[in-house]
């Protein structure tokens, strides 16, 4: 019996050792020992993965049926693509993959750029001690629960006594009722992300800046060259793969957005639908408030089948731009 | 005399550069205050409110200085405080238990997927990775876990969601992998299993990239409202962060009510004491993190997060 698993397990043949006889079953044992304790090791976390991640995948079928709880997933009625008609005929459904790719387009675009000059700023006061407090406030923001930051905005937007509704009318401006009007909340909400976001970003750029050979700064500045041509001329140019893959990455889960971001910082207000609603959102709407499970499952299984797509030809493209002795796509 | 005016001229530029280089250096030193304000004000904000007295922050709205100080809103909730006890054992228990279970399952794992003559290295490794490439989403997963697991309003609702999470895998293999593997030679010709090894040599190393993993799991759980949001109905097992939520949507939804004069304004928890609630909430993440944060900049400055 345990010579079956171990062929199984070890069927590659060793010619080095094969000549060997004797010791050549007992490395055999050995090998095979060792490869059992880790698989032993391992398995308790990939019961987990199976258990969670895998066993779930089958319900994306629901998508293509009228799903009653009682009958199943498998016991309930096939009605093909009908969920997903009624979904694209919903202005909602549309309207949320809109904002979910606008915003994350604005989300991309200014975050990176705003990371690249907080890391290059921190990069030329690396030797200041200062520069361990500033890494650190600008990394709590990301450890602090959406909930919390919903109060914080609150406290910011309130209409009759926020901050900036008592500074506007200090200034003789009429206040602004934040929370029912749409149009702001783009701003608003790209705001936060940079404030919950830049500290882990801008550390990302900020290392690959350090791996620059100090001597070009040196020889450069010998040659009578600013910090902006140091920049734009040394620091832009090296880590430019580090940006390309970076967003490209990002790209690649344009269709998930941050469910706390959105559904907490906007206080879920129904008015701010028009600009903040988005996939998330929408698919917990269908699922927990109008408990429309097909639908949510329609909504979910176009979210997740197109986001694979893209995050394979993102990976794709991030694989062909890398250099090959790099490797920072997945596979 | 020329090569005195030049020595001359050189010394003035050297001077200017000095100036130069010392206003840019100051003026980039102000730019990183202001983004550490821009991050550190409106934490303020809540400590502030949660300070102010309750008619003083009607009147005169929220600033980042009590308008008038006053302990009220701290009073208000230990007067009454078994709502957010409860909150605070359940979050501290689903954390604790939580990382811990965590730790345990994700560093074998990874320690597994890092050795190079594990012969089922590749196929495992895709099995754990593929995860992060295609995701059910919440649907299947709310599916699971309320018709087959059946673990809503219970703990064990909680403690899931986190236990392995496939990117912190990735981070701890590529560690273990970067390992001297002289190290795990030589404990090996000491006679020392596969087990003993993993557990003396290769943990003991891998302590940097190990708190940093603690780090975000704690915080992943201790800020964690959308476990309960989906699973938690019964408000005896509320963490901290979702009776956050529940105290926010509440205010507003009587807000609307007595807006139509439905019931009165006294009723309802004040807007002091709810900032007051958000203190006591994220204070102990805020000091955790503080803690801990060194590892987590040597971890993303070492290119374990990319």
């Amino acid at each position: 019996m345990n010579a079956l698993i171990d062929n199984n397990l070890d069927d590659t043949p060793k010619v080095a050792a094969a000549g060997q006889g004797q010791r050549w079953a007992f490395v055999h044992s050995v090998r095979f020992r060792r490869n059992l304790t880790w698989f032993l090791m391992a398995l308790p976390a990939i019961i987990w993965i199976f258990v969670l991640k895998y066993l779930p995948l089958p319900g994306i079928w629901i998508a293509f049926t009228n799903y009653r709880v009682r009958r199943g997933i498998f016991g309930s009625d096939f009605v093909g693509l009908d969920n997903f008609r009624f979904l694209f005929a919903t202005d909602s459904a549309v309207r949320a993959t809109f904002n979910t790719i606008g915003l994350n387009i604005l989300f991309i675009l200014f975050g990176t750029i705003f990371a690249i000059f907080v890391a290059w700023l921190l990069y030329e006061v690396y030797t200041s001690k200062l520069t361990r407090y500033y890494q650190t406030l600008l990394l709590l923001p990301r450890f602090i629960s959406w909930v919390v930051v919903s109060y914080f905005v609150y406290a910011l937007l309130a209409t009759e006594n926020g901050l900036i509704n008592s500074l506007l009318r200090a200034a003789g401006l009429p206040g602004i009722s934040w929370y029912t009007t749409a149009e702001y909340w783009p701003i608003i909400l790209l705001l936060v992300s940079l404030w919950s976001g830049m500290g882990i970003s801008s550390l990302i750029y900020l290392s690959g800046m350090l791996s620059i050979d100090i001597q070009l700064f040196e020889a450069a500045r010998i040659d009578g060259a600013n910090r902006w041509q140091q920049f734009s001329n040394i620091t832009f140019p090296i880590i430019m793969p580090l940006i390309v893959i970076n967003v490209l990455l990002s790209l690649a889960y344009i269709m998930n957005a941050d469910f706390g971001l959105f559904f907490q910082v906007t206080r879920n207000q129904p008015l701010l639908y028009p600009t903040t609603d988005v996939l998330d959102t929408y698919i917990y709407r269908s699922l927990i408030v109008t408990q429309n499970i097909s639908m949510a499952a329609a909504a979910q299984f176009y979210q997740s089948v197109v986001g694979f797509a893209l995050v394979l030809f993102f990976n794709w493209v991030v694989r062909r731009v890398e250099r090959p002795d790099d490797p920072l796509a997945l596979f | 005399m020329s090569g005195y005016t030049q020595q001359l001229r050189q010394k003035q530029r050297e001077d200017l550069d000095w100036i130069f280089h010392h206003i840019s250096q100051f003026s980039i030193h102000g730019v990183l205050v202001l983004l550490g304000l821009f991050c550190l004000v409106p934490l303020l904000l809540i400590v502030s409110a949660s300070f102010t007295d309750e008619m003083a922050l009607t009147r005169n709205g929220y600033s980042l200085l009590p308008s008038e100080f006053s302990t009220q809103a701290y009073e208000t909730i230990f007067r009454n405080p078994v709502a957010i006890l409860r909150a605070y054992a359940v979050t501290i228990f689903v954390t604790v238990a939580g990382t811990v279970i965590a730790l345990s399952l994700m560093s074998p794992l990874a320690y597994a997927l890092s050795r190079p003559d594990f012969v089922l290295r590749k196929p495992l490794s895709f099995f754990v990775f593929f995860t992060m490439l295609f995701n059910g989403g919440i649907v299947p997963y709310y599916i699971l876990m309320t018709q087959v697991l059946r673990v809503q309003d219970t703990l064990t609702a909680l403690i899931i969601p986190y236990m392995v999470v496939a990117f912190y895998v990735l981070i701890l293999r590529t560690y273990f992998a970067g390992l001297p593997s002289e190290l795990i030679d030589a404990a090996r010709v000491d006679g020392a299993g596969e087990v003993r090894i993993f557990l003396s040599v290769a943990l003991p190393l891998a302590k940097p990239a190990l708190a940093m993993i603690a780090l975000f799991t704690a915080l992943n759980y201790w800020n964690d409202w959308t476990t309960a949001l989906y699973f938690i109905r019964n408000a005896d097992l509320y963490p901290l962060q979702y009776l956050l939520y529940i105290i926010q949507s509440n205010a507003q939804a009587m807000q609307l009510q007595s807006a139509a004069g439905h019931i009165s304004m006294s009723d309802m928890p004040t807007q002091t004491a709810r900032m007051a609630m958000a203190v006591l909430a994220t204070g102990p993440a805020a000091i955790f993190f503080l803690f801990f944060q060194r590892y987590l900049i040597r971890g993303v400055t070492l290119g374990a997060f990319r």
